[in-house]
């Protein structure tokens, strides 16, 4: 494998760098909220890799994508209240419901193209909010505390945060090279195909659907993961994680970072998130901020930072 | 040579297809036999385009049926139709655009080589495939610019590439919608030369508007005005088809070729 | 059977705002091929400019027409700085630009008026139970809105049918270029359909004020239902708007009045109360996911370009 020098990829390898390093800065400054900010950020990037698959490469624009990020976070959630504390049976649930999920919303919605499909993904979305926000035992609009996190049996303490951040990051890192290597296979040539021209792979003999909703599939998996990551971070989950503006959050550090460009999307949560959090230190009205420059970044910055980068030249 | 007393490897029997108040195609029938070229011809709007993707299964008849070695395909969709052997190119180019040439025929090569839910191998590493999209590549003579993107190639190649994509699919029969459009004259030469090799291995259904070339490749023409059939038979008698005249080579100065 | 005549009505009555909401979105969609998220924050916006206007004025009615104003100049401007130069566009950046603005108004909304949330009080002469059949009342306010919202639905099938404007709205949403080639001034027959659009969404709005509470995010909530009714009516039909707004509206009212109690004659009271709420919530969204999978086009579309 070739890894060309490019301004993209020096980025891209030096944030990964970054992101390895990270613990040991937090431990040689002391700070421990970069730490457990920057943990947010991974499983964030995490969820919008997931999404960049059916956007960027799928060309599939779901608006409902966070509705993962609760599906894995309740699984998480409602096991541990039940008692099932172990993170072996919780994990697998949640990628499992998530998967589920994907399929009967994906098999409904892909039966709609364009601002319809934007449109339903976003309704279901928001069912699956409104189903949640029902479950009063769970703890309704309130949420649900989780009190221990997922055990693992001594093979990996969640509650120590360097190594849960390094489980983030790893799971990051697989997820990256999961898609990277979904992407160069027979199954991405094809989605991507239906992505750049739905016609002509129909007409050379592909069931452009069924790669579609099978893509989605994995996609809303992988963000279920997201979810499960999620909830152990912040030892609770409500149904607020899935309301459809965060789903539009999502959307926006694909954007951001670049759709169709395989990081991006970590690009994309690093500077959505750590904008979010300078901008609220500064002023508590932050979104009126960000909402304006994120209409500028759409109508002037096609492609995202990858995407500017990508224009530069080195040398 | 076309062998009459053989089943029609194509059969379509009263189609009609209609949009609002506009009958586009209007009780067409017609056979195309194994191993003939036989072309389709008409001005515009007799609904030429409108007959393709019906037989491709773009568009769904109203009414009708169309076999296809022997299997009735009318409700089949496109990509089940490609499956059986039924390729097409398309009248405005309709490629990949954000992939390279070779990548457009491979693709195609890969939808007939097993399925493609496989999610790890590297496709554009797969010999096989590569192979096989070079000789198809080789064919239309675009082997030098296999690793161009699409859209840097120029309108021409554009053309032949499609034809190499439906090639690729290893068709029996080859559903071309005026492969020359846009082309100049040697292009045009070129196409029409490789036209009569492949003839000799596929099928083909041409539409076109070039008479040159029509009446240089084919071994029946079917005249189309206003989706009816008004005549079909061999280019010599189509030639001097009083009606066919009248409807549509009238005004056109047809250049004779010889046949 | 007191009941159900009061939670038709209701239903009725939803069902109209919801209309009047879709309807904007959906001309908007029609006509200019622009998906406006934001198109809640208008929604919002009139509940609190009618807040606001009719505190200062102390008349109900002159509030409403003053925030009605203030909203359509409101969307005009909106079009005219921003939204312009979005059409023509991907409608995947025209849903994230919109997305922006909804992030924008909500936090502009709370510096304005403060998170707290407004409260718009009835004039006494509104809030007079009115019987329309005898032994039946219901609230007059309640009634007006019905009558409000069904009068605007006639003018806007007026408009849209039988006046000039409205016949180059038509032909607008079957062909942009040839009313522009016909001399016709685009543009600003796009700001006026935007401004009819917030306008719409506005009134909404402002008319549910009274009921519901005016807060911040108000407009979200709802947008969503819009969506699903621009579903299932078809994209881009005023007439399917109307059906599928009314339908849903009545299903949505009439299940969450209804299904708790169904419920518990057939499950036992625990699992009645936790399924309850839960399935009246997801009622449309089943309807809408029936209704994709037997007509994915809705079951109303309007003609196709």
């Amino acid at each position: 494998m070739t890894f060309p020098i490019t301004p993209r990829n020096v980025v891209a390898a030096l944030v990964a760098i970054g992101l390895l390093l990270l613990p040991l800065y937090s431990h040689l400054t002391g700070n421990i909220f970069i730490l457990t900010l920057f943990t947010r950020i991974v499983i964030f990037a995490l969820a919008a890799s997931s999404l960049n698959l059916i956007m960027g490469y799928g060309g599939m624009m779901s608006f409902g994508h966070a509705a993962y990020l609760g599906i894995g976070g309740y699984a998480v959630g409602i096991l541990s209240f039940e008692g099932i504390g172990s993170g072996f049976i919780q994990w697998p649930v949640a990628l499992a419901v998530s998967a589920l999920f994907a399929l009967v919303i994906g098999a409904l919605s892909l039966r709609t193209r364009g601002v319809y499909f934007i449109m339903i993904t976003l309704a279901f979305a928001q069912m699956a909010y409104y189903i949640v926000s029902g479950m009063s035992r769970y703890g309704g609009d309130d949420g649900l505390t989780i009190y221990k996190r997922s055990n693992f049996d001594g093979l990996i303490y969640l509650s120590n945060r360097v190594q849960f951040y390094y489980l983030c990051l790893g799971c990051l890192f697989g997820g990256l090279y999961l898609i990277w290597r979904i992407i160069n296979s027979r199954f991405g040539m094809v989605v991507q195909g239906v992505r750049s021209n739905e016609q002509r792979m129909q007409a050379i003999g592909f069931h452009a659907n069924r790669y579609r909703l099978v893509c989605f599939v994995i996609a809303g998996t992988i963000c279920g993961l997201s979810g499960a990551l999620l909830a152990n971070n912040t030892d609770f989950v409500s149904p607020a994680v899935m309301y459809w503006t965060r789903s539009g959050d999502l959307m926006v550090m694909v954007i951001l970072g670049g759709m169709g460009s395989l990081f991006g999307p970590v690009i994309g949560a690093i500077v959505y998130l750590v904008l979010e959090e300078l901008l609220s230190q500064f002023t508590e009205y932050w979104a009126m901020i960000m909402g304006p420059l994120l209409l500028l970044i759409v109508l002037f910055a096609r492609g995202g930072i990858m995407g500017l980068l990508g224009r530069l030249r080195l040398g | 040579m076309v062998n009459s007393l053989a089943d029609p490897l194509l059969r379509v029997e009263n189609l009609v297809r209609r949009f609002g108040g506009i009958t586009a195609t209007d009780n067409l029938s017609l056979n195309v036999m194994s191993g003939e070229l036989h072309a389709i011809i008409g001005p515009n709007g007799a609904g030429k385009t409108t007959l393709i993707s019906q037989l491709t299964g773009q568009l769904a008849p109203n009414s009708g049926t169309i076999h296809f070695a022997g299997r009735d395909v009318t409700r089949q969709p496109a990509y089940r139709r490609s499956r059986l052997g039924l390729a097409r190119s398309f009248q405005t180019t309709s490629l990949l655009p954000d992939f390279s040439a070779i990548d457009n025929v491979a693709i195609a090569a890969q939808a007939h080589d097993g399925h493609s839910f496989r999610f790890w191998g590297n496709a554009r590493k797969e010999k096989h495939l590569r192979d096989a999209a070079r000789s198809a590549l080789t064919r239309v003579g675009l082997e030098a610019r296999a690793d161009v993107p699409v859209s840097e190639l120029s309108h021409g190649e554009q053309r032949e590439l499609e034809l190499a994509v439906a090639l690729a699919t290893k068709p029996q029969l080859l559903l071309l919608d005026e492969p020359m459009a846009g082309l100049g004259v040697t292009e045009s030469a070129r196409m029409v030369a490789l036209l009569k090799e492949l003839r000799r291995e596929v099928t083909i259904v041409l539409v076109e508007h070039d008479m040159e070339a029509v009446f240089a490749l084919a071994d029946r023409i079917t005249v189309l005005v206003y989706g009816r059939v008004i005549a079909c038979d061999r280019p010599d008698a189509i030639r001097n088809n009083e009606e066919v005249k009248r409807a549509y080579l009238g005004d056109q100065h047809v250049v004779v070729a010889h046949g | 059977m007191l009941v159900l005549v009061e939670q038709s009505l209701n239903g009725l009555q939803f069902g109209l705002l919801l209309f009047l909401l879709a309807a904007g979105l959906t001309l908007v969609f029609g006509i200019m091929d622009f998906v406006n998220l934001a198109h809640g924050s208008l929604y919002m916006m009139g509940a609190y400019f009618a807040a606001t206007f009719v505190a200062w004025t102390g008349s109900f009615v002159l509030g409403a027409l003053l925030a009605l104003g203030a909203t359509l100049l409101l969307g005009m401007a909106l079009e005219f700085i921003a939204l312009r130069h979005l059409y023509g566009r991907d409608h995947l950046d025209q849903v994230l630009a919109t997305f922006g603005l909804i992030l924008f108004f909500n936090d502009a909304v709370r510096l304005i008026w403060g998170p707290a949330g407004l409260a718009l009080p009835l004039p006494a002469w509104l809030t007079v139970p009115v019987q329309i059949i005898p032994g039946v009342y219901y609230p007059a306010y309640r009634l007006s809105i019905i009558v409000a919202a069904l009068a605007v639905a006639a003018l806007l099938y007026v408009v849209v049918m039988r006046t000039r404007l409205g016949m180059l709205i038509r032909a607008g949403a079957s062909n942009r270029e040839m009313i522009g080639a016909l001399g016709i001034n685009i543009k600003l027959l796009f700001t006026l359909v935007f401004g009819l659009g917030a306008a719409l969404a506005g009134l909404a709005g402002l008319m549910q004020a009274p009921i519901l509470t005016v807060q911040i995010g108000m407009g979200e909530n709802i947008l969503i239902l819009a969506f699903v009714i621009i579903v299932i009516g078809g994209i881009g039909s005023i007439r399917g708007a109307f059906l599928a707004a009314i339908f849903v509206g009545m299903i949505d009212t009439l299940g969450r009045a209804f299904l708790p109690d169904l419920l518990r004659k057939v499950l036992s009271g625990a699992a009645a109360s936790t399924a309850a709420p839960a399935l009246s919530s997801m009622l449309i969204y089943l309807l809408m996911a029936i209704v994709l999978v037997v007509r994915p086009e809705g079951l109303f579309p309007a003609a196709k370009r």
